[in-house]
Protein backbone atom coordinates (compact mmCIF):
# COMPACT_ATOMS: atom_id res chain seq x y z
CA UNK A 1 0.00 0.00 0.00
CA UNK A 2 1.12 3.48 -0.92
CA UNK A 3 0.08 6.81 0.35
CA UNK A 4 0.02 9.65 -2.41
CA UNK A 5 2.84 11.47 -1.09
CA UNK A 6 5.12 14.43 -2.57
CA UNK A 7 8.74 14.02 -1.15
CA UNK A 8 10.62 17.42 -1.53
CA UNK A 9 13.81 17.48 -0.46
CA UNK A 10 14.69 20.33 2.24
CA UNK A 11 17.62 21.77 4.47
CA UNK A 12 16.73 20.63 7.61
CA UNK A 13 14.69 17.85 8.69
CA UNK A 14 11.72 19.38 11.11
CA UNK A 15 11.10 21.82 8.83
CA UNK A 16 11.06 19.52 5.68
CA UNK A 17 8.22 16.96 7.29
CA UNK A 18 6.15 19.50 8.55
CA UNK A 19 6.12 21.36 5.30
CA UNK A 20 5.94 17.92 3.52
CA UNK A 21 3.22 16.56 5.66
CA UNK A 22 0.93 20.16 5.36
CA UNK A 23 1.92 20.26 1.27
CA UNK A 24 0.25 16.71 1.75
CA UNK A 25 -2.85 18.06 3.16
CA UNK A 26 -3.61 21.00 1.00
CA UNK A 27 -1.79 23.43 2.64
CA UNK A 28 1.26 25.08 0.24
CA UNK A 29 3.39 26.17 2.84
CA UNK A 30 7.71 26.51 1.89
CA UNK A 31 10.23 25.47 4.43
CA UNK A 32 11.59 28.35 5.43
CA UNK A 33 7.68 29.42 6.87
CA UNK A 34 7.34 26.74 8.78
CA UNK A 35 10.90 27.78 9.57
CA UNK A 36 10.04 30.98 10.60
CA UNK A 37 6.57 30.51 12.45
CA UNK A 38 7.79 27.50 13.97
CA UNK A 39 10.49 30.01 15.70
CA UNK A 40 12.99 27.76 13.98
CA UNK A 41 16.01 29.92 14.71
CA UNK A 42 17.59 29.18 18.60
CA UNK A 43 20.51 28.90 20.87
CA UNK A 44 21.27 27.39 23.59
CA UNK A 45 24.51 26.29 25.06
CA UNK A 46 24.71 23.04 27.66
CA UNK A 47 28.14 22.74 29.22
CA UNK A 48 26.54 20.47 31.77
CA UNK A 49 25.63 17.93 29.11
CA UNK A 50 28.25 16.18 26.92
CA UNK A 51 27.35 15.16 23.58
CA UNK A 52 30.04 13.02 21.54
CA UNK A 53 32.48 14.02 24.65
CA UNK A 54 32.23 17.36 23.95
CA UNK A 55 29.62 20.39 25.48
CA UNK A 56 26.93 20.38 24.30
CA UNK A 57 25.34 23.32 21.71
CA UNK A 58 22.53 23.51 20.07
CA UNK A 59 20.99 25.91 17.13
CA UNK A 60 17.64 24.40 17.14
CA UNK A 61 14.86 24.11 19.98
CA UNK A 62 14.03 20.71 20.95
CA UNK A 63 12.52 18.24 18.70
CA UNK A 64 9.18 19.19 17.98
CA UNK A 65 9.14 22.61 19.25
CA UNK A 66 8.92 23.91 15.07
CA UNK A 67 6.07 22.11 14.03
CA UNK A 68 3.86 22.82 17.53
CA UNK A 69 5.03 26.07 17.49
CA UNK A 70 3.70 26.81 13.79
CA UNK A 71 0.45 24.69 14.86
CA UNK A 72 0.11 26.57 17.05
CA UNK A 73 0.09 30.03 15.35
CA UNK A 74 -1.63 28.99 12.40
CA UNK A 75 -4.20 26.86 14.45
CA UNK A 76 -3.28 23.73 12.82
CA UNK A 77 -3.76 20.23 14.96
CA UNK A 78 -1.22 17.86 15.31
CA UNK A 79 -1.89 14.18 16.53
CA UNK A 80 1.04 13.39 18.75
CA UNK A 81 1.79 9.62 20.54
CA UNK A 82 4.72 7.60 22.09
CA UNK A 83 4.64 4.30 23.05
CA UNK A 84 6.04 1.69 25.29
CA UNK A 85 6.66 -1.37 23.04
CA UNK A 86 7.78 -1.43 19.12
CA UNK A 87 4.41 -4.13 18.45
CA UNK A 88 1.68 -0.92 19.73
CA UNK A 89 3.99 1.78 17.64
CA UNK A 90 4.26 -0.42 14.72
CA UNK A 91 0.38 -1.29 14.98
CA UNK A 92 -0.28 2.30 15.04
CA UNK A 93 1.94 3.18 11.76
CA UNK A 94 0.54 0.42 9.93
CA UNK A 95 -3.13 1.67 10.52
CA UNK A 96 -2.52 5.03 9.55
CA UNK A 97 -0.65 3.82 6.32
CA UNK A 98 -4.10 1.83 5.80
CA UNK A 99 -5.92 4.93 6.42
CA UNK A 100 -4.05 7.08 4.16
CA UNK A 101 -2.38 8.92 6.81
CA UNK A 102 1.54 9.42 5.96
CA UNK A 103 3.04 9.84 9.07
CA UNK A 104 6.22 12.13 10.72
CA UNK A 105 8.25 9.88 12.64
CA UNK A 106 11.24 11.00 15.37
CA UNK A 107 14.16 8.57 14.82
CA UNK A 108 18.08 8.16 15.84
CA UNK A 109 20.39 8.39 13.04
CA UNK A 110 22.72 5.82 14.66
CA UNK A 111 20.85 2.85 12.90
CA UNK A 112 19.87 4.36 9.96
CA UNK A 113 21.22 2.34 7.10
CA UNK A 114 21.23 5.39 4.17
CA UNK A 115 22.80 7.92 6.00
CA UNK A 116 26.31 7.87 5.28
CA UNK A 117 28.27 6.20 8.22
CA UNK A 118 30.03 9.58 9.13
CA UNK A 119 26.56 10.97 10.25
CA UNK A 120 26.31 8.15 12.42
CA UNK A 121 25.74 9.00 15.96
CA UNK A 122 23.54 8.77 18.32
CA UNK A 123 21.48 11.48 17.86
CA UNK A 124 18.06 11.08 18.38
CA UNK A 125 16.11 14.19 17.04
CA UNK A 126 16.41 13.61 13.54
CA UNK A 127 12.77 13.40 11.48
CA UNK A 128 11.30 11.63 8.42
CA UNK A 129 7.91 10.65 7.10
CA UNK A 130 6.64 7.38 6.61
CA UNK A 131 4.13 7.36 3.44
CA UNK A 132 3.65 3.32 2.51
CA UNK A 133 4.70 -0.33 3.16
CA UNK A 134 5.66 -2.47 0.21
CA UNK A 135 6.53 -6.50 0.66
CA UNK A 136 7.22 -5.27 4.55
CA UNK A 137 9.09 -2.24 3.83
CA UNK A 138 8.38 1.07 4.40
CA UNK A 139 8.64 4.10 1.97
CA UNK A 140 10.90 6.50 3.79
CA UNK A 141 10.51 10.34 2.84
CA UNK A 142 13.59 11.25 4.81
CA UNK A 143 13.45 15.39 3.97
CA UNK A 144 17.56 15.32 3.63
CA UNK A 145 17.84 13.24 1.31
CA UNK A 146 17.19 13.70 -2.50
CA UNK A 147 15.45 10.78 -3.16
CA UNK A 148 13.28 8.24 -0.78
CA UNK A 149 14.49 5.35 0.92
CA UNK A 150 12.98 1.49 1.71
CA UNK A 151 13.64 0.03 5.20
CA UNK A 152 12.46 -3.14 6.47
CA UNK A 153 9.78 -3.29 9.86
CA UNK A 154 12.71 -4.46 11.99
CA UNK A 155 15.22 -1.54 10.67
CA UNK A 156 12.31 0.93 11.26
CA UNK A 157 11.71 -0.30 14.80
CA UNK A 158 15.74 0.32 15.83
CA UNK A 159 15.56 3.87 15.06
CA UNK A 160 12.31 4.37 16.17
CA UNK A 161 12.96 3.27 19.62
CA UNK A 162 16.85 4.49 19.72
CA UNK A 163 17.86 4.86 23.11
CA UNK A 164 19.59 7.74 25.35
CA UNK A 165 19.24 11.19 25.27
CA UNK A 166 16.24 12.49 24.07
CA UNK A 167 14.80 8.63 23.26
CA UNK A 168 12.29 9.22 20.51
CA UNK A 169 9.78 6.51 22.02
CA UNK A 170 8.13 5.37 18.97
CA UNK A 171 6.59 9.07 18.79
CA UNK A 172 4.52 9.72 15.73
CA UNK A 173 3.01 13.06 14.40
CA UNK A 174 0.43 13.34 12.17
CA UNK A 175 -1.87 17.26 11.29
CA UNK A 176 -4.96 15.94 11.84
CA UNK A 177 -6.94 19.20 11.53
CA UNK A 178 -6.44 22.22 9.14
CA UNK A 179 -8.43 25.37 9.68
CA UNK A 180 -10.09 26.90 6.34
CA UNK A 181 -8.99 30.20 6.61
CA UNK A 182 -5.47 31.26 8.08
CA UNK A 183 -4.23 34.10 9.72
CA UNK A 184 -1.04 34.61 7.89
CA UNK A 185 0.06 37.74 9.15
CA UNK A 186 -0.81 37.29 12.84
CA UNK A 187 1.17 33.78 12.53
CA UNK A 188 4.20 35.44 11.08
CA UNK A 189 4.08 38.38 13.61
CA UNK A 190 3.65 35.55 16.96
CA UNK A 191 6.59 33.43 14.87
CA UNK A 192 9.00 36.81 14.56
CA UNK A 193 8.09 37.63 18.21
CA UNK A 194 8.99 34.21 19.67
CA UNK A 195 12.23 34.03 17.66
CA UNK A 196 13.35 37.59 19.23
CA UNK A 197 12.18 36.60 22.86
CA UNK A 198 14.20 33.38 22.55
CA UNK A 199 17.22 34.90 20.76
CA UNK A 200 16.94 38.14 23.42
CA UNK A 201 16.10 35.91 26.11
CA UNK A 202 17.17 37.36 29.72
CA UNK A 203 19.30 33.63 30.38
CA UNK A 204 22.90 33.18 30.08
CA UNK A 205 23.12 30.57 28.25
CA UNK A 206 20.37 31.06 25.47
CA UNK A 207 20.35 33.28 22.02
CA UNK A 208 22.81 35.73 21.71
CA UNK A 209 24.04 35.41 25.77
CA UNK A 210 24.58 31.88 24.94
CA UNK A 211 26.80 32.88 22.18
CA UNK A 212 28.70 35.00 24.02
CA UNK A 213 29.13 32.50 26.32
CA UNK A 214 30.75 29.87 24.16
CA UNK A 215 32.83 32.83 22.83
CA UNK A 216 34.26 33.40 26.32
CA UNK A 217 34.73 29.93 27.22
CA UNK A 218 36.62 28.93 23.60
CA UNK A 219 39.20 31.39 24.28
CA UNK A 220 40.14 29.45 27.44
CA UNK A 221 39.99 26.08 25.85
CA UNK A 222 43.33 25.78 24.97
CA UNK A 223 44.69 26.50 28.59
CA UNK A 224 42.14 24.83 30.60
CA UNK A 225 41.81 21.52 28.57
CA UNK A 226 45.42 21.39 26.27
CA UNK A 227 45.08 21.92 22.28
CA UNK A 228 44.46 18.21 21.35
CA UNK A 229 40.57 18.48 23.63
CA UNK A 230 40.40 22.19 22.69
CA UNK A 231 40.22 21.12 18.59
CA UNK A 232 38.40 18.33 19.14
CA UNK A 233 35.63 20.39 21.37
CA UNK A 234 36.01 23.36 18.32
CA UNK A 235 35.04 20.56 15.73
CA UNK A 236 32.51 19.26 17.62
CA UNK A 237 30.92 22.66 17.84
CA UNK A 238 31.38 23.26 13.78
CA UNK A 239 30.04 20.08 13.29
CA UNK A 240 26.63 21.19 15.05
CA UNK A 241 26.91 24.41 13.38
CA UNK A 242 27.29 23.42 9.80
CA UNK A 243 25.98 20.00 9.85
CA UNK A 244 23.74 17.99 12.04
CA UNK A 245 20.93 20.82 11.83
CA UNK A 246 22.60 23.41 9.64
CA UNK A 247 22.43 25.72 12.32
CA UNK A 248 24.92 28.51 11.89
CA UNK A 249 24.69 29.80 8.43
CA UNK A 250 22.29 27.72 7.25
CA UNK A 251 19.71 28.27 9.27
CA UNK A 252 20.47 32.29 8.62
CA UNK A 253 19.85 31.88 5.43
CA UNK A 254 16.37 29.95 6.03
CA UNK A 255 15.42 32.49 8.24
CA UNK A 256 16.33 35.41 5.68
CA UNK A 257 14.67 33.47 3.04
CA UNK A 258 11.08 33.47 5.35
CA UNK A 259 11.26 37.29 5.91
CA UNK A 260 11.81 37.68 2.41
CA UNK A 261 8.54 35.19 2.21
CA UNK A 262 6.81 36.95 5.15
CA UNK A 263 7.77 40.41 4.04
CA UNK A 264 5.97 40.17 0.89
CA UNK A 265 3.44 38.41 2.01
CA UNK A 266 2.10 40.91 4.57
CA UNK A 267 3.03 43.63 2.81
CA UNK A 268 6.36 45.27 5.12
CA UNK A 269 9.34 46.15 3.30
CA UNK A 270 11.47 46.03 6.89
CA UNK A 271 11.42 43.09 6.34
CA UNK A 272 12.80 42.53 3.37
CA UNK A 273 15.69 44.92 4.32
CA UNK A 274 16.14 42.76 7.25
CA UNK A 275 16.21 39.90 5.26
CA UNK A 276 19.30 40.73 3.69
CA UNK A 277 21.12 41.40 6.96
CA UNK A 278 20.24 38.49 7.94
CA UNK A 279 22.05 36.78 5.27
CA UNK A 280 25.32 39.18 5.74
CA UNK A 281 25.30 37.50 9.37
CA UNK A 282 24.92 34.12 7.30
CA UNK A 283 28.17 34.80 5.80
CA UNK A 284 29.81 35.64 9.10
CA UNK A 285 28.69 32.45 10.66
CA UNK A 286 30.38 30.63 7.15
CA UNK A 287 33.77 32.79 7.69
CA UNK A 288 33.98 31.70 11.15
CA UNK A 289 33.58 27.87 10.07
CA UNK A 290 36.26 28.10 7.53
CA UNK A 291 38.46 30.15 9.96
CA UNK A 292 37.72 27.47 13.14
CA UNK A 293 38.49 24.65 10.30
CA UNK A 294 42.09 26.08 9.54
CA UNK A 295 42.96 25.04 12.63
CA UNK A 296 43.28 21.64 11.46
CA UNK A 297 45.68 22.28 9.13
CA UNK A 298 48.08 24.65 10.31
CA UNK A 299 49.36 24.36 14.25
CA UNK A 300 50.73 27.33 14.83
CA UNK A 301 49.93 29.99 17.15
CA UNK A 302 46.58 27.44 19.06
CA UNK A 303 46.21 30.40 21.12
CA UNK A 304 45.83 33.46 19.07
CA UNK A 305 43.37 31.77 16.51
CA UNK A 306 41.28 30.42 19.37
CA UNK A 307 41.33 34.02 20.94
CA UNK A 308 40.18 35.51 17.39
CA UNK A 309 37.51 32.72 17.06
CA UNK A 310 36.36 33.98 20.35
CA UNK A 311 36.37 37.70 19.04
CA UNK A 312 34.73 36.64 15.97
CA UNK A 313 32.10 35.01 18.02
CA UNK A 314 31.10 37.97 20.17
CA UNK A 315 31.11 39.89 17.35
CA UNK A 316 28.46 37.51 15.52
CA UNK A 317 26.56 38.25 19.22
CA UNK A 318 26.78 41.78 18.78
CA UNK A 319 25.08 41.66 15.33
CA UNK A 320 22.44 39.34 16.73
CA UNK A 321 21.96 41.47 19.00
CA UNK A 322 21.23 44.62 16.83
CA UNK A 323 19.49 43.12 14.58
CA UNK A 324 16.85 40.85 16.66
CA UNK A 325 16.22 44.01 18.66
CA UNK A 326 15.62 45.75 14.64
CA UNK A 327 13.45 43.03 13.85
CA UNK A 328 11.17 43.24 17.15
CA UNK A 329 10.42 46.89 16.24
CA UNK A 330 9.68 45.75 12.84
CA UNK A 331 6.40 44.33 13.32
CA UNK B 1 25.43 33.73 0.03
CA UNK B 2 25.11 33.86 -3.63
CA UNK B 3 23.16 30.32 -5.77
CA UNK B 4 26.64 30.73 -7.47
CA UNK B 5 28.28 30.35 -4.26
CA UNK B 6 27.03 27.17 -3.03
CA UNK B 7 29.84 24.64 -2.38
CA UNK B 8 30.52 22.09 -4.35
CA UNK B 9 33.51 20.05 -2.88
CA UNK B 10 33.70 16.63 -2.03
CA UNK B 11 31.48 15.32 0.75
CA UNK B 12 30.46 12.22 2.83
CA UNK B 13 26.69 12.19 1.74
CA UNK B 14 27.30 12.93 -1.62
CA UNK B 15 28.76 9.62 -1.75
CA UNK B 16 25.91 8.05 -0.73
CA UNK B 17 24.53 9.57 -3.90
CA UNK B 18 22.44 12.64 -2.19
CA UNK B 19 23.17 16.12 -2.05
CA UNK B 20 22.11 18.84 0.59
CA UNK B 21 20.06 21.37 -0.54
CA UNK B 22 20.53 25.51 0.28
CA UNK B 23 18.72 28.46 0.49
CA UNK B 24 20.97 30.89 -1.09
CA UNK B 25 20.61 34.42 -4.03
CA UNK B 26 19.24 34.21 -7.10
CA UNK B 27 20.68 37.13 -9.50
CA UNK B 28 18.10 39.56 -8.31
CA UNK B 29 18.63 39.36 -4.97
CA UNK B 30 16.04 36.53 -4.33
CA UNK B 31 15.82 33.28 -2.29
CA UNK B 32 15.87 30.24 -3.98
CA UNK B 33 17.53 26.88 -3.37
CA UNK B 34 20.53 24.69 -5.23
CA UNK B 35 21.84 21.50 -3.84
CA UNK B 36 25.32 21.28 -2.96
CA UNK B 37 27.87 17.97 -2.66
CA UNK B 38 29.66 19.48 0.35
CA UNK B 39 31.46 21.85 1.67
CA UNK B 40 35.48 21.76 2.50
CA UNK B 41 35.62 23.35 6.30
CA UNK B 42 32.82 21.22 7.28
CA UNK B 43 34.63 17.39 5.58
CA UNK B 44 37.66 18.85 7.86
CA UNK B 45 35.91 19.12 11.12
CA UNK B 46 34.09 15.82 10.21
CA UNK B 47 37.36 13.82 9.24
CA UNK B 48 38.94 15.32 12.21
CA UNK B 49 36.12 14.10 14.85
CA UNK B 50 36.42 10.40 13.54
CA UNK B 51 39.99 10.77 13.36
CA UNK B 52 39.40 11.53 17.37
CA UNK B 53 37.18 8.76 17.60
CA UNK B 54 38.89 6.36 16.11
CA UNK B 55 42.38 7.22 18.52
CA UNK B 56 39.20 6.05 21.35
CA UNK B 57 38.94 2.91 19.69
CA UNK B 58 42.58 2.39 19.14
CA UNK B 59 43.02 3.37 23.16
CA UNK B 60 40.07 1.28 24.15
CA UNK B 61 41.20 -1.91 22.04
CA UNK B 62 44.99 -1.46 23.55
CA UNK B 63 43.76 -0.97 27.50
CA UNK B 64 41.14 -4.47 26.77
CA UNK B 65 44.93 -6.24 25.49
CA UNK B 66 46.43 -4.90 28.41
CA UNK B 67 43.89 -6.02 31.27
CA UNK B 68 43.28 -2.61 31.99
CA UNK B 69 39.46 -2.28 30.87
CA UNK B 70 37.62 -5.34 29.90
CA UNK B 71 35.89 -5.61 26.47
CA UNK B 72 33.22 -3.51 27.29
CA UNK B 73 34.92 -0.46 26.53
CA UNK B 74 36.06 -1.70 23.03
CA UNK B 75 32.50 -2.00 21.91
CA UNK B 76 31.30 0.78 24.01
CA UNK B 77 33.60 3.24 21.60
CA UNK B 78 33.53 1.27 18.46
CA UNK B 79 29.88 1.86 18.60
CA UNK B 80 30.47 5.61 19.61
CA UNK B 81 28.55 5.19 22.86
CA UNK B 82 29.18 6.50 26.53
CA UNK B 83 28.53 5.35 29.49
CA UNK B 84 25.00 6.75 29.33
CA UNK B 85 24.17 5.26 26.20
CA UNK B 86 25.28 2.08 27.04
CA UNK B 87 23.14 2.21 30.47
CA UNK B 88 20.22 2.92 28.30
CA UNK B 89 20.65 0.52 25.72
CA UNK B 90 20.81 -2.51 28.15
CA UNK B 91 18.79 -1.03 30.79
CA UNK B 92 21.55 -1.63 33.69
CA UNK B 93 22.67 1.15 36.04
CA UNK B 94 25.15 3.42 34.65
CA UNK B 95 27.50 3.23 38.03
CA UNK B 96 27.28 -0.75 37.07
CA UNK B 97 28.33 -0.35 33.66
CA UNK B 98 31.29 1.10 34.97
CA UNK B 99 31.90 -1.42 37.00
CA UNK B 100 31.62 -4.30 34.54
CA UNK B 101 34.46 -2.37 32.30
CA UNK B 102 36.80 -3.37 35.01
CA UNK B 103 38.08 -6.61 33.21
CA UNK B 104 37.91 -8.38 37.57
CA UNK B 105 34.10 -8.02 37.46
CA UNK B 106 33.36 -8.23 33.80
CA UNK B 107 35.04 -12.34 34.39
CA UNK B 108 32.21 -13.06 36.84
CA UNK B 109 29.48 -11.33 34.96
CA UNK B 110 26.25 -13.33 34.16
CA UNK B 111 25.30 -14.90 30.69
CA UNK B 112 21.92 -13.10 31.38
CA UNK B 113 24.02 -9.40 31.57
CA UNK B 114 26.38 -10.71 29.12
CA UNK B 115 23.61 -10.91 26.66
CA UNK B 116 21.90 -7.39 27.60
CA UNK B 117 25.54 -5.80 26.40
CA UNK B 118 26.21 -8.04 23.25
CA UNK B 119 22.23 -7.01 22.06
CA UNK B 120 23.30 -3.48 22.78
CA UNK B 121 26.41 -4.04 20.68
CA UNK B 122 24.65 -6.34 18.36
CA UNK B 123 27.39 -8.52 18.79
CA UNK B 124 27.33 -12.49 19.98
CA UNK B 125 27.77 -13.26 23.56
CA UNK B 126 31.16 -15.21 22.43
CA UNK B 127 32.59 -12.31 20.56
CA UNK B 128 32.18 -9.96 23.31
CA UNK B 129 33.52 -12.84 25.86
CA UNK B 130 36.37 -14.05 23.81
CA UNK B 131 37.54 -9.94 22.38
CA UNK B 132 40.78 -9.90 23.83
CA UNK B 133 42.28 -6.65 21.66
CA UNK B 134 43.90 -8.20 19.26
Amino acid sequence: MQVDFQHHITAHCENGVASNLLKNKGLDISEPMVFGIGAGLFYVYLPFIKVNHAPGISYRPMPGWIFNGLAKRLGIKIKRQKFSTPEKAQAVLDDNLKNNIPSGLQVGVYHLPYFPEDYRFHFNAHNLVVYGKENNHYLISDPTMETIHKMTEAELEKVRFAKGFLAPKGHIYYPIHIPEKIDWEGAIRKGIQKTCSNMLAPVPIIGVRGIRMVARAIAKWPIKYGVKKANYYLAQMVRMQEEIGTGGGGFRYIYSAFLQEAGKKINNPTLLTLSAEMTAIGDLWRDFAVKASRVYKQRSNEEDVYNSLSADLLHLADLEEEFFKKLKKAI
Amino acid sequence: MKKSEVPQDKGSVSEKGSRELYYALDENGEYTTALSTGWEPKQIVQDHTLNELQERIDQAKSDVKNNLVSPIVYFMELKRMDWQIVADYTGIWKWRVKRHAKPAVFQKLSDKNLNKYAEAFEISVEELKNYKGD
